[in-house]
């Protein structure tokens, strides 16, 4: 049972990383019906930023954290706006190729900029394992879990409780009408990027901090892993990305301490099949006729 | 037609060209493609470096380079090799089989080398075996260190003794050195290197304890924390990590994470996790090729000669390339031409001390030398037992 709730614990904070990635994709989907392909690679540039901040500065973890999110931030509008925006009306096809193009260039552009070797993440979080009752808990896989927690709470009350995050509900459920609402929609689509990337940094730090490496590649599978978790919870819908994220993390962590553990990507995958023959909307999502 | 045979002429002119570039005199542009016998005195002797040259495994790679690179330079500033001049070619095969054919053919018809110091991977050295028997290259590789890299091949030697032989040396080291009774084993299954190891580990320690868990895990993986935790539930007393630095690095951090109270054994893929994991790796052992605390000057002049070069502290790898290169070296001079044949008849009566140990080849052209437990203390080699498996 104490194995259990340990193996638990792993779960939770692989699948926080990834509730926090498909946050992104799900913000952006739900807003301009966009898989945003590079949403993996501001994890990854987020990454950077903290080991960047880090190696050339003395600042605290929290401090390195916020400073990475908010580059990643207005990287993340950067990007919106002179890749995306103008694209606005085109076909979606068009934005979603414009998309793995984005990808792809940034990607390569960390190759050229930081070369292709791991760089090696200083400890920001000094890493030994705490007791809580019976089970034991290293530091860093407390505060993932406890970091990502805090943001998700901070997120649903935003969405909820403020008028921006009213503003970004609106312009997700009609971006005509919100606009004739007065609600101006660039401004709303260019928070939402800002948002999403931030705790797609956020995600990347985290996973930089555990994993103790970061290189230009290091977006693509968790990118991957999350995009699916997004697609798994219904997406488009945030609580669904959450639930989403911790399921997959969850199956990973189980299938690896049950199985051996060179089944837990062929499982994490089948199940996405599953549950998409199943409701082919995700499980959270509503099986809505499209308007012809 | 006429068009062709423009074409052809810039081609010729470009290699040509190319050829001059990367030679240290213009002789070099003489060199025709797939000539490997005719070398009167004076010609440069090239000999290629295969290894990853960039990404995520290149201080392997670079290391092999820089190694094989200092004995030439020591080589040529004492004469050359019968009054030719060497000169080592490296090419990027970045860890990858494909690269490292395409990395090889280039080498022979481009540069036409005598012989090949490499490759660096036991996965890449596997994938050019095959083309080098059956070109008969002369082929020394320092590093590859997978079973079946020297079978059937008469003209493959390596400089680094087996992972079966290394992976039984560290069960014995285990079970006899440290008194473990018993072992887990955690290892990457798409690796043969890292298999290799891990299953010569697991048969000899069966013999002389208990192998409590016997996992892998792929490639991509980096989330240890599951199997770890499943691991720590039957307590073994040490625990096998035949990988590479990038991997055993993150598997570490996760072990001192965990709080799990276990020793960590490696092979020499460990080599140089000092630089980076120094805090995690404390206390753990590693099977290395040499170490560099040991007093014998050619050791000593070794690492200082490198040192002066390169500016960095050597690698097993640097080492083995540095002895490699001088075991081709000498295996050329004594048989007084860049014949194939008569080469690796050479090599194959090499006998002498070099900063690896002393090394004779046994029967497939494998080394026959003792292998150095390294435990790392305070960011430092300690050299903990010379230990062999027999």
């Amino acid at each position: 049972m104490v194995l259990f709730l340990q193996q638990l614990i792993n779960g939770l904070s692989v699948g926080s990383i990834y509730a926090l990635i498909a946050l992104g994709y799900t913000m952006v989907y739900g807003i301009i019906k966009l898989i945003n392909f590079a949403h993996g690679e501001i994890m990854m540039a987020g990454a950077y930023f903290a080991f960047l901040i880090a190696v050339s500065t003395n600042l605290p973890f929290v401090a390195v954290m916020l400073i990475s999110m908010v580059l990643a931030a207005v990287l993340g509008v950067v990007i919106e706006r002179v890749a995306y925006k103008p694209l606005r009306n085109a076909p979606r096809i068009s934005l979603l190729i414009t998309a793995i193009g984005m990808s792809l260039f940034l990607q390569n552009l960390a190759l050229v900029i930081f070369r292709a070797d791991p760089k090696i993440m200083p400890t920001l979080i000094a890493k030994h394992p705490i007791n809580i009752g019976p089970i034991q808990v290293g530091t860093v896989t407390l505060t993932t879990l406890v970091l990502s927690i805090i943001f998700m709470v901070i997120l649903d009350v935003f969405v909820k409780k403020t008028k921006p995050g009213k503003a970004m509900r609106a312009v997700s459920e009609d971006k005509d009408a919100a606009l004739l609402m007065g609600i101006n929609v660039d401004k709303t689509i260019s928070l939402t990027f800002a948002i999403g990337s931030a705790l797609g940094a956020l995600g990347g730090v985290l996973y930089g901090i555990t994993y103790t490496q970061v290189y230009p590649t290091m977006g693509i599978l968790p990118g991957l892993k999350a995009f699916i978790a997004a697609v798994l919870g219904g997406i488009g819908l945030i609580p669904g990305a959450v639930l989403g994220g911790f399921a997959v993390g969850m199956v990973e962590t189980i299938s690896k301490a049950y199985l051996p553990t060179q089944w837990t990507d062929a499982i994490v995958f089948g199940i996405l099949i599953v549950v998409l023959l199943i409701k082919p909307t995700g499980i959270l999502g509503k099986n809505e006729k499209e308007k012809v | 037609m006429k068009k062709i045979s423009i074409i052809m002429a810039m081609l010729l002119l470009v290699m040509a060209a190319l050829a001059g570039c990367s030679g240290s005199s213009d002789t070099a542009a003489t060199t025709a493609a797939g000539e490997t016998t005719a070398a009167a005195a004076g010609e440069t002797i090239k000999l290629g470096v295969i290894g990853p040259l960039t990404g995520e495994y290149s201080m392997y790679g670079t290391s092999v380079e820089e190694g094989a690179k200092l004995a030439a330079e020591e080589i040529n500033a004492a004469g050359g090799i019968n009054g030719s001049m060497v000169e080592i070619v490296a090419y990027d095969s970045k860890g990858d089989k494909t690269e490292a054919v395409n990395a090889y053919n280039r080498l022979r018809d481009q540069d036409g080398i005598v012989g090949l110091i490499g490759g660096t991977f036991s996965g890449e050295t596997l994938s050019i075996k095959e083309i080098a028997v059956g070109d008969n290259m002369p082929v020394l590789t320092p590093t590859a260190t997978n079973g079946e890299v020297t079978l059937n091949a008469p003209n493959v030697f390596r400089a680094c003794y087996t992972d079966p032989y290394q992976g039984s040396t560290a069960a014995v080291f285990a079970a006899e050195n440290l008194g473990a009774t018993k072992a887990a084993v955690l290892y990457n299954i798409e690796d043969p290197y890292s298999e290799g190891l891990a299953e010569a580990f697991n048969e000899k320690f069966s013999a002389l304890g208990t192998v409590t868990n016997f996992e892998g895990y792929t490639a991509n993986d980096s989330d240890f924390k599951a199997v770890l935790t499943k691991i720590a539930e039957s307590d073994p007393d040490v625990i096998f990590l035949p990988d590479y630095v990038a991997k055993v690095g993150i598997i570490l951090s996760q072990i001192q994470e965990l709080g799990l109270d276990v020793v960590a054994i490696g092979g020499d893929g460990w080599d140089g996790i000092e630089v980076d994991y120094a805090d995690v790796a404390e206390g753990d052992y590693f099977a290395n090729h040499y170490a560099n605390t040991d007093e014998a000057p050619i050791v000593q002049n070794f690492i200082s000669a490198y040192e002066a070069k390169w500016g960095k502290t050597p690698s097993a790898l640097a080492a083995l390339a540095y002895d490699s290169t001088y075991i081709m070296a000498q295996a050329i001079e004594k048989a007084g031409s860049t014949d194939a044949d008569a080469i690796v008849a050479q090599l194959a009566a090499t006998d002498g001390d070099y900063v690896t140990g002393h090394i004779t080849f046994d029967e497939n052209g494998d080394p026959v030398k003792s292998i150095s437990m390294i435990q790392v203390v305070g960011g430092k080699h300690v050299l903990a037992a010379k230990v062999s498996a027999e």
